[in-house]
């Protein structure tokens, strides 16, 4: 008890240096080992960060970083008032909100019903079959929702069928967009996205119910008060990181559906910055306009954490 | 078994309601990719003339899978994207390894420092332009370094293995530490053992992956003799040029076999993937857990 007092008592007095060579002669080996990784992140995240200051400049390849002109907020104002910001901004925000709307409620309502069957080799077989399409590549997805919403692809023809109307190439009509992506997403996750909200599920204490029936709740009130407060925590840290990327929808799915017909529907933000950037070399408007991106995204987290913070308790921090 | 307890009628009924509305998703769920396989194996001409639903191959022709197998740009793509794989999910899990093992590891005085740069990039990055630049300014243009290095780690998957490494005792990590073992040693003889469910899923995140990705292959490959198969399947299926694919037929002839081959190559593309996972089913949903309990 002495000896361990009077090293308390020591400890404090060593100083910064020798503090670190302690640490290093006892962890070098951790720390050569986290290195590697390290670099990874300097290289290839830190470096692009201070590249990204080139949406200051009127940046050229040729002159560099150094000598490019600095020319403020130009870039962002510039992209704010081009007429194609508004038409931009509402498919983005449109799609993640759909997606949001439509999306994130199927996963839930497939696991809670997945749950209530009973038979447990059928439940398994209907759980692995839903999400085999998230595995399959986003090329291969991509390649047969063209095929088979084109004008003689089998849901085209289902689809006309069913509505009396003229077989055409799905993806030329703009208004036809929208349901596209969504549905296919929903048709691509739902399985996998289902798979968190099963095992929240299946967590849940079977004494619960019992409980629940002998007070004569109904299945009906046993969904509303035994298995939806179990799994809300799950639904709201989902939620907040869904939010997250609400601005950042992906452009690798719209690259490879989109054609310029449809433009006015399917082009996103994203999307715009890989065709102004690679199409037109314009390199430090698409930066800006990046940049622009991740801010907004990341003050939508700030703001969607903060408010489930203060309505259920629940937050990501 | 303690069902026996009687069931309401309203039950019931909902009970039959959602076997029949289960098997309607899993058959929406899995008839696009029963079509293809029965698309592929269908005579060209007779696919072509037909429209809608299939319910088994029209007619039955291998053609389509011969024609396939004797592309060059097919396999080459094949083989580019098995290396790719290989070598692209040996770094991840080796970079991704060390990295958790160093933000598990109790004690260090900087993992707090390292812990802020790595979170940080969860939440802010560069951007598309940015990150371009820099790997052309490091010379990885047409280098497989180019589709390998910058996705070296996934910060979601570092957290995942980080974690499932924590929960392993501290005290068989001392005791190793204390019988002389060195941290190479302990990572690779007690923590990856220890830790096989989480390896295993993350392998097959990090493989899969490799195997699904193209888009950086877009931006840094511009030798066609280097393309993983996603991009030769990009110029076939979604830009519908399959000129480099039926040599040797001619006018409708080449149009109609064109048809199949774009499902064949689906096939072929797709099947390899959907064989493994069974094998790993049953570690997924213990990864998806650790990985959901702290984000």
């Amino acid at each position: 008890m002495k000896l361990k007092a009077s090293q308390a008592a020591v400890r404090p007095e060593l100083g910064f240096a020798s503090r670190v060579k302690k640490d290093w002669r006892r962890y070098h080996s951790v720390y050569i080992m986290a290195v590697p990784v390290i670099l990874f992140y300097i290289i290839f995240c830190y470096v692009p960060m201070y590249g990204a200051l080139i949406a200051f400049q009127n940046y050229s390849p040729g002159a560099g970083m150094m000598n490019s002109e600095w020319v403020g907020m130009k870039h962002f104002v510039d992209f704010v008032t081009t007429p194609d910001f508004f038409v931009l901004l509402r498919n983005t925000v449109m799609l993640s909100i759909l997606s949001l709307i439509f999306g994130f409620p199927a996963p839930i309502i497939f696991a809670l019903m997945l749950n209530e069957l009973r038979q447990r080799s059928y439940k398994r077989v209907i759980q692995t079959v839903s999400y085999m399409p998230h595995f399959i590549s986003l090329v291969v997805i991509c390649g047969l929702i063209k095929t088979f919403v084109s004008r003689t692809g089998f849901i085209t023809v289902l689809f006309c069928k069913l509505t009396g109307s003229q077989p055409i190439d799905l993806l030329t009509n703009e208004s036809f967009y929208y349901p596209i992506y969504i549905l296919s997403n929903i048709w691509q996750g739902m399985g996998w996205d289902a798979i968190i909200y099963l095992a929240a599920l299946s967590a849940v204490d079977m004494s619960l119910y019992e409980a629940a029936k002998i007070d004569g709740a109904g299945k009906w009130q046993q969904l509303l008060n035994v298995t939806l407060p179990a799994i809300i925590p799950t639904i709201i840290i989902m939620f907040i990181m869904r939010m997250g990327t609400l601005l950042s929808i992906g452009h690798e799915k719209t690259l490879l559906l989109y054609n310029p017909l449809i433009y006015d529907r399917a082009d996103i933000i994203s999307t715009y910055i890989y065709r102004m950037a690679f199409e037109s070399q314009q390199w430090s408007y698409t930066t800006a306009i990046g940049l622009f991106n991740s801010v907004v995204n990341f003050i939508l987290v700030i703001i969607v954490n903060k408010i489930c913070d203060k309505v259920s308790g629940t937050s990501l921090w | 078994m303690s069902n026996r307890v009687k069931r309401s009628l309203g039950e019931r009924v909902f009970e039959v309601f959602n076997i029949l509305f289960m098997a309607a998703v899993a058959l929406i769920m899995i008839y696009p990719l029963l079509y293809v396989i029965f698309a592929s194996l269908s005579e060209a001409d007779k696919l072509l003339a037909h429209s809608g639903i299939l319910f088994k191959p029209i007619g039955f022709s291998t053609d389509a899978y011969v024609m396939m197998s004797k592309n060059h740009m097919i396999l080459r793509g094949y083989m580019n994207t098995i290396f790719l794989v290989l070598v692209g999910t040996t770094v991840n899990i080796v970079l991704t390894a060390m990295g958790a093992y160093f933000l598990s590891t109790k004690g260090p005085m900087f993992k707090k420092a390292v812990t802020i740069i790595i979170i940080i990039t969860m939440y802010f990055s560069g951007g598309m332009i940015p990150t371009y630049f820099t790997v052309i300014g490091l010379g990885m243009e047409n280098s497989y370094l180019s589709l390998i290095l910058p996705s070296a780690v996934n910060t979601f998957n570092l957290i995942v293995m980080k974690t499932a490494f924590s929960s392993i005792p501290d005290s068989m990590r001392e005791s190793a530490y204390i019988d002389g073992a060195g941290e190479v040693t302990i990572l690779f003889r007690i923590v990856l053992p220890l830790a096989k469910a989480t390896l295993a899923v993350l392998i097959l995140y990090y493989a899969v992956g490799h195997w699904n990705s193209w888009f950086n292959a877009v931006l840094y490959i511009n030798d066609r003799e280097k393309y993983p198969l996603q991009l030769v399947l990009r110029e076939i299926l979604v830009q519908s040029d399959t000129s480099s694919m039926s040599v040797g037929t001619v006018g409708s002839d080449q149009y109609a076999i064109s048809e199949t081959i774009k499902y064949a190559v689906t096939v072929a593309a797709t099947l390899p993937i959907l064989f493994i996972y069974p094998f790993l089913q049953k570690y997924f949903e213990k990864g998806v857990m650790i990985g959901a309990v702290k984000g």
